[in-house]
């Protein structure tokens, strides 16, 4: 148990060299993902059927053809086509158009969970489509996708993970060279597991207490936490 | 000029013609009561006069203005048409006050300390003065559209058209809301759809009786409840009588 510790107290400056640029593509790739689900969300569901064909096409290309192609056909065929970028913008750009069109169908569901009176009322004051989306539907919708936006993130920091593939030196990544120079393999990543474990642990939370903070007075359910409340 | 002029109202859904030429006029301070069957286009006739759902033919006049004209701006005409709805659609994310104040806000662009000084006028003005923090799911049925109606009035609007306001509450509450519409009558103009006869009777200027998408008779309420023309009317007058136990 000392040796493993020692040798985590070792390994460890370079683990949180990768876990930092795991961190920064998790979170880059939310933001970017989050804005473009936004938009295809809105523009499925409010917009002229030419402009919703294509959010909707977009949506089921990328969620039909998995991440690690997206991210070959990124990084290894665009420099075919004379356009080179590094491993990591591959890797921020991949995790966000995919993440994106995740991110697009929880805000869809959100969306069209409220209630169709919510709207008619808006329009009724004498809002427009833009204000009611802005100033009543989307405040309401935002709220709803929490859960599912949690969900995202944690699927996220794990799928950075991929991005070794093309090269990118993340947590994952330094975990491989460290264990191909000392052959610890089972220690090496039983402690990213455990890195990768604490953190989603502490984003659920702290993403609950986000939602338990912004949550509409008289409604929604209690909330139960598996750690203690502060 | 009248008020609001409604001149033969054609609405259908699919194959289905709901309203099959409707008319009638209103004048400043007027109450006025629509009755009939359910499913007869009563809801559909005043979602076709502030153009939620924009009739195929006719034309609605707003102080002799046209607004089924579909180069008048949609948006400018319903602030000046309240709405309240038969089951609130209060906006959930906002407590009283800021259900109130949100069109005073957004759409005539109030400054927002003077919207709320605004709001809180309106939900005095429905007794509801101490409820102004409280959220929609943390108000009773009648609260709620207590609020609906302070929302509606905040807009210092020409109309306040009310689709079936009390019939989603429990009986109980029906009455606080009813005491509030009748506190309006005269001061605010009001279009009515409701199953209330009592407030019909004590509280309309003219009722208009409604059938099948036509206005089959309207008259004052003495009229229609005592001598109404058509034999329609008397049946379902009498039918609502012994089911709401009214005489």
């Amino acid at each position: 148990m000392s040796d493993f510790i020692s040798f985590f107290a070792q390994s460890l400056p370079k683990l949180l060299d990768g876990l930092s640029t795991t961190l920064f593509l998790t979170f880059l790739s939310l933001i970017l993902g989050f804005l473009l689900g936004i938009s295809l969300a809105l523009g499925r569901i409010y917009t002229p059927k030419i402009i919703s064909w294509l959010c909707i096409g977009y949506i089921e290309i990328i969620r039909g053809t998995p991440l690690l192609v997206q991210l070959f056909i990124l990084y290894f065929g665009l420099p075919s086509v004379g356009i080179r970028i590094t491993p990591i913008t591959a890797a921020v750009i991949g995790l966000s158009l995919n993440s994106g069109a995740y991110q697009a169908e929880y805000l869809r569901g959100s969306i069209q969970s409220i209630k169709s009176g919510q709207m008619i009322a808006a329009r009724a004051l004498g809002m427009t489509k833009t204000q009611a989306v802005v100033h009543v539907i989307l405040p309401q919708a935002l709220r709803i996708s929490i859960p599912a936006w949690s969900n995202e993130l944690i699927y996220l920091l794990k799928y950075t993970s991929i991005a070794y593939i093309i090269q990118v030196v993340e947590l994952t990544a330094e975990g491989k060279f460290i264990a191909a120079n000392t052959f610890r393999y089972l220690e090496i990543f039983t402690m990213i597991a455990i890195i990768y474990l604490s953190l989603t642990v502490l984003f659920t939370e702290i993403i609950d207490r986000i939602e338990h903070r912004i949550r509409i007075p008289g409604l929604g359910a209690k909330r139960t936490t598996l750690l203690r409340d502060a | 000029m009248h008020m609001l002029e409604v001149k033969n109202l054609h609405k259908r859904y699919g194959a289905s013609e709901v309203l099959k030429g409707v008319s009638f006029t209103m004048d400043k301070g007027e109450t006025k009561v629509i009755i009939g069957p359910s499913g007869t286009g009563k809801s559909t006739l005043l979602r076709c006069i502030n153009q939620l759902h924009p009739p195929e033919k006719g034309q609605v006049f707003l102080e002799g203005v046209e607004i089924t004209d579909p180069s008048v701006d949609i948006n400018k005409i319903r602030q000046k048409i309240g709405f309240v709805f038969q089951d609130f659609n209060l906006f959930t994310h906002f407590n009283s006050l800021q259900n109130v104040s949100i069109g005073l806000e957004k759409v005539l662009k109030m400054e927002k300390e003077e919207a709320e000084k605004r709001a809180m006028h309106e939900l005095k003005r429905v007794g509801l003065g101490k409820f102004a923090e409280r959220y929609p799911a943390e108000l009773s049925g009648g609260q709620q559209q207590r609020v609906g109606i302070a929302r509606a009035l905040a807009m210092d609007p020409i109309i306040i058209l009310f689709d079936e306001p009390t019939s989603a509450l429990d009986p109980e509450l029906i009455g606080e809301v009813l005491e509030v519409m009748q506190s309006l009558a005269g001061e605010v103009t009001m279009l009515v759809v409701t199953h209330e006869m009592g407030f019909a009777r004590n509280v309309a200027d003219e009722i208009i009786f409604m059938e099948g998408g036509h206005i089959i008779e309207s008259g004052s309420p003495k009229q229609m409840f005592t001598s109404p023309k058509h034999k329609r009317t008397g049946e379902f007058l009498g039918k609502i009588a012994s089911l709401y136990g009214e005489e």
